[in-house]
């Protein structure tokens, strides 16, 4: 009965994202320091850079509060992705991996439970928005969607990343060489056009995060280098490309 | 030998795996009886855990197969996995979760239909009498009401057999004695076949209904613990002695197997009650004697020629840290 399997399999997710849920419940103190964390950037770096400079006619904190929201999303989800490896560790996952559910299933299950994290954090880290002159407050939403769709993008290649590892020796490399690079070639505090060297301009346009900081800055603020649509559609790209990917890892996974 | 007119659940045919050059398990033919308590011996390494691994599609195996509950292991993995329960070797309690939300999970995933969920999962927990603790976080469990936990996880989904893999490791021996009195009275209640690796011969002889003991990947004796044990010849006499006579005891009509561990004899004879005195005439300078049934342990130093107990030492690294792992977790 393929249906009936259908939905055990769509069961099986639900069980995997109600677990997230409730350990999310438990570790109240994660969702603080993941919000205190871009705060400083709005306000330390941002107050002292900001008193010095301002960008696009507004404030430099205006600037960069699209980049720092897009930041809070990146690390959040791909740490949480890389989580696995921990839960391997401990062989939480075992029972769960033994289960008849297929991979997929549970590699959606860990996704859902990832962004449902990410987008508690974006969420509250949106109320700060009326602080900042310029932010068009009805955006919001607009911004949060962009959000969403990168932290699909970005829990699917912890995940893919985290289903290759079997230790937490990779995690100092993984952030210092991936996720860094990612958030500082994004666009994230500066602008990304014309007036950059030639080998940023590049570095800055391959980076898939880049498009969601430009969305989410033509959302909030109508500065964006990029049409909306391209930004929207290029980070889907990315999604899908690393849904397919983490699937893929995490179906090999042992 | 089996009885034709009692079902098979399980039935494996050459299983076989390789690990690169090594042979883990080489070619396995066994038949285990619905409702049985059946228990996998042997040594580390032997190939227990693999076979396990295989019986419920974790390990592919390298050829042969199996057919549990009418579902062919290599085949039909989903079915398999639906019609098993499987308790580990190493704890895999989501300790950030109460007991009773570790059985929710496990109900979501094994398709238990939710309108019996909860009747079952407070059935399941009144079984391993953890009902009270039930809404605690389980980082909190003792290692044995983990392991009942854990083994009421096993069983929530009312799997046609329950799989447990040295389901004692780890834990002190009065709590050892208290889980396997679960996993019997667990067995009976829910009339599930129970398949088990251990290496404490002592316990799975109290608990088993059969075992079959496994060495370098193969069954070397298959039976009831009292019938392998009565094959051994009925009695153990253990000598101490200097210089022993060791081919005239050889010799003699009623002795069945002689072994020497450092000046002790270990002879097991017939009618010990008979023989001893004739025995004990033949052997001069006896310091000590002692006479006692054979366990299963003496059954596998005659098939191998090694104690288990002595591998064990040797070999201890997997186990001893699993055991350090299962009582850090707890603190």
């Amino acid at each position: 009965m393929p249906g009936g399997r259908f939905r055990k399999e769509l069961l099986g997710t639900y069980a995997v994202w109600w677990r997230e849920l409730k350990v999310f419940q438990r570790e109240k103190s994660r969702v603080v320091s993941s919000v205190a964390s871009p705060l400083m950037w709005l306000f330390l770096f941002g107050g002292g850079v900001g008193s010095a400079i301002s960008l696009g006619g507004g404030s430099y904190q205006s600037f960069i509060y699209p980049g720092v929201l897009v930041m809070a999303v990146l690390f959040s989800s791909v740490f949480f992705g890389l989580y696995i490896v921990w839960d391997r560790k401990l062989d939480v996952l075992k029972a769960v991996l033994v289960a008849p559910v297929s991979r997929v299933s549970i590699f959606f299950g860990k996704v859902l439970g990832g962004c449902t994290d990410v987008m508690i954090q974006a969420v509250l880290l949106s109320c700060f928005a009326v602080l900042f002159p310029g932010i068009n407050l009805w955006m919001i939403p607009v911004a949060l969607g962009i959000c969403f769709i990168t932290s699909i993008a970005m829990v699917s290649l912890g995940l893919a990343i985290g289903s290759m590892f079997e230790s937490l020796e990779g995690f100092q490399v993984i952030s210092t060489f991936l996720v860094f690079p990612l958030f500082f070639l994004s666009g994230a505090l500066y602008p990304v056009g014309d007036n950059l060297p030639g080998w940023l301009q590049a570095l800055v346009r391959l980076n898939p995060l880049t498009y969601s900081v430009d969305g989410v800055r033509g959302a909030l603020l109508g500065l964006n280098t990029f049409p909306i649509w391209a930004d929207v559609g290029a980070i889907t790209f990315f999604g899908v490309l690393m849904i397919l990917l983490g699937t893929w890892l995490f179906s090999r996974m042992k | 030998m089996l009885d034709g007119s009692k079902m098979a659940i399980i039935e494996t045919r050459a299983l076989t795996k390789t690990f690169g050059k090594i042979q883990a398990v080489r070619g396995i033919d066994l038949k285990i009886e619905k409702g049985e308590i059946f228990g996998l011996l042997g040594p580390n390494g032997a190939g227990k855990t693999t076979t396990i691994g295989m019986l419920c599609t974790i390990v592919k195996p390298t050829s042969g197969t199996a057919v549990i509950d009418g579902h062919d292991i290599v085949k039909e993995p989903g079915d398999v996995r639906r019609s098993v329960g499987i308790v580990f070797q190493d704890p895999t309690l989501d300790t950030v979760l109460t007991g009773r939300e570790n059985l929710i999970l496990h109900s979501m995933l094994y398709g238990v239909p939710s309108d019996m969920r909860d009747k079952r999962i407070d059935e399941i927990l009144e079984l391993v009498d953890l009902k009270d603790r039930a809404d605690d976080i389980t980082r909190t469990y003792s290692g044995g009401m983990r392991r009942r936990l854990e083994l009421a996880r096993g069983l929530l989904h009312r799997p046609a057999v329950l799989f447990l893999d040295e389901p004692t490791l780890g834990l002190d021996p009065q709590t050892r004695a208290r889980t396997w009195e679960y996993i019997k009275r667990m067995a009976q209640n829910e009339k599930t076949t129970v398949v088990l690796t251990t290496h404490y011969m002592e316990e799975a002889e109290q608990v088993c209904d059969r075992v079959g003991i496994i060495d370098h990947g193969q069954i070397i004796a298959l039976d009831a613990p009292e019938k392998l044990k009565q094959a051994m010849g009925g009695y153990m006499v253990v000598l101490r002695v200097k210089d022993p006579p060791l081919e005239t005891i050889r010799g003699l009509p009623y002795v069945s197997e002689v072994k020497e561990v450092d000046g002790t004899l270990e002879i097991a004879m017939k009618e010990a009650h008979l023989h001893l005195p004739d025995l004990l005439s033949k052997v001069p300078n006896v310091e000590c004697v002692e006479t006692r049934v054979p366990t299963l342990n003496d059954v596998f130093i005659k098939l191998t020629g090694r104690d288990i107990r002595e591998e064990e030492t040797e070999d201890s690294g997997g186990w001893v840290e699993a055991a350090h792992r299962y009582t850090q977790r707890g603190s």
